[in-house]
């Protein structure tokens, strides 16, 4: 069956792209699902024409590499709604995301899938959803609840990288922990008012420890300085950025290093901070 | 001595981005914040570099060492 499939697909492929419309038609001839489909494709080395501007920034080795990596995202708000955007339309094939949260009015002025028709809607709901509509072949696991440490551990099994897309220090710091004890990268952004800051730890790191010290604060400045639009939409773009780069094992990453964003001044600057454990 | 003082992120606003102050020997990071009405509590502080190396509260500071101060960010 496989063979016969690769047959098919390469049947209706130009140039060793294969546009979207075959691939519906390829899953309603052949009973195999679009997943499936674009799996097979890919492992031809054929590309959807989806990911055809992903051409040469990335292999087509490495397309097939994002289709099969599986990826994290804590908090489906400001950050996480940017984040799981861009991983869908990279072609990441496996997004688990979670987040106890509904829309509200206030989350219009900066949340991508906060919309005047979905107040009051679960934003992993609203978040399935848009991945269903803009990359229906990214499995999308969404867990409409907070992340629990204890509970949630086993859904972070063959997980490649954990995006902190959170709201509050003390969640942060445990799911920095839980990483950590799960050997599992942690990709870290963090938002408000004009400013934003990202960081990778991986396990072992304490990167997160030293940056929040001994805050036992829950929150920082965006308790009075609120979150402007396009901020979690520059902090998720790095976030992604460093996630991909984790998953093809390529390019430089912020381990060790904490880059702050100030969009107000038009600043950026990296601080190194060494693990100090 | 000289002390350089770098302020980042929402501490700029009615203060600095970056001064050039005279202090004692012996001042301390944390007597700095004091002098420039930065409050100690976390709000406030997030994570504190005396020439790129991470500094507490305690840390004393010397000649032409360099402050910087950058508040707590923890939003998403």
């Amino acid at each position: 069956m496989q063979k016969e499939l690769a047959r098919l697909i390469c049947q209706r492929t130009k140039n060793s792209r294969l546009a979207w419309s075959d691939q519906v038609k390829l899953m309603e001839e052949t009973g195999f699902t679009l997943r499936e489909v674009e799996e097979k494709a890919l492992a031809e080395g054929i590309l959807p024409i989806r990911y055809q501007r992903n051409v040469h920034a990335i292999s087509l080795d490495e397309q097939y590499r994002l289709f099969k990596s599986r990826v994290a995202v804590i908090g489906c708000g400001g950050l996480g709604g940017y984040v799981i955007e861009e991983l869908a339309r990279m072609g990441v094939g496996s997004i688990t995301a979670w987040d106890y949260d509904y829309f509200e009015e206030h989350n219009l002025n900066r949340q991508l899938n906060a919309q005047l028709d979905n107040m009051g809607q679960s934003k992993v709901e609203a978040a399935t959803r848009r991945v269903k509509t803009i990359n229906p072949v990214v499995e999308f696991i969404g867990l409409p609840r907070k992340f629990d440490e204890q509970t949630d551990r086993e859904f972070l099994t063959g997980i490649k990288v954990v995006i902190d897309a959170l709201d509050n220090i003390p969640t942060r710091m445990m799911l920095a922990d839980v990483c950590s004890n799960l050997n599992i990268p942690l990709v870290h952004g963090a938002v408000g008012g004009w400013y934003g800051q990202v960081t990778t730890q991986f396990s072992g790191d304490n990167t997160l420890e030293q940056l929040y010290g001994k805050n036992q604060n829950a929150r920082g400045i965006e308790v009075d300085q609120g979150i402007l639009s396009f901020v979690p939409a520059m902090v998720a773009s790095l976030q992604v950025a460093e996630a991909i780069k984790i998953l093809l094992g390529r390019g430089g990453l912020l381990r060790g290093k904490v880059m702050f964003i100030n969009l107000l001044d038009m600043d950026i600057e990296i601080m190194e901070l060494p693990s100090t454990k | 001595m000289k002390i350089t003082i770098k302020l980042f992120a929402s501490l700029r606003a009615g203060r600095f981005k970056i001064g050039v102050f005279e202090y004692p020997e012996g001042t301390t990071v944390g007597q700095v914040l004091d002098s420039l009405s930065i409050s100690r509590q976390e709000m406030e502080i997030g994570i504190l570099f005396i020439n790129g190396k991470r500094a507490e509260f305690d840390s004393l500071l010397k000649t032409d060492d360099t402050l910087a101060v950058f508040p707590p960010v923890a939003g998403g």
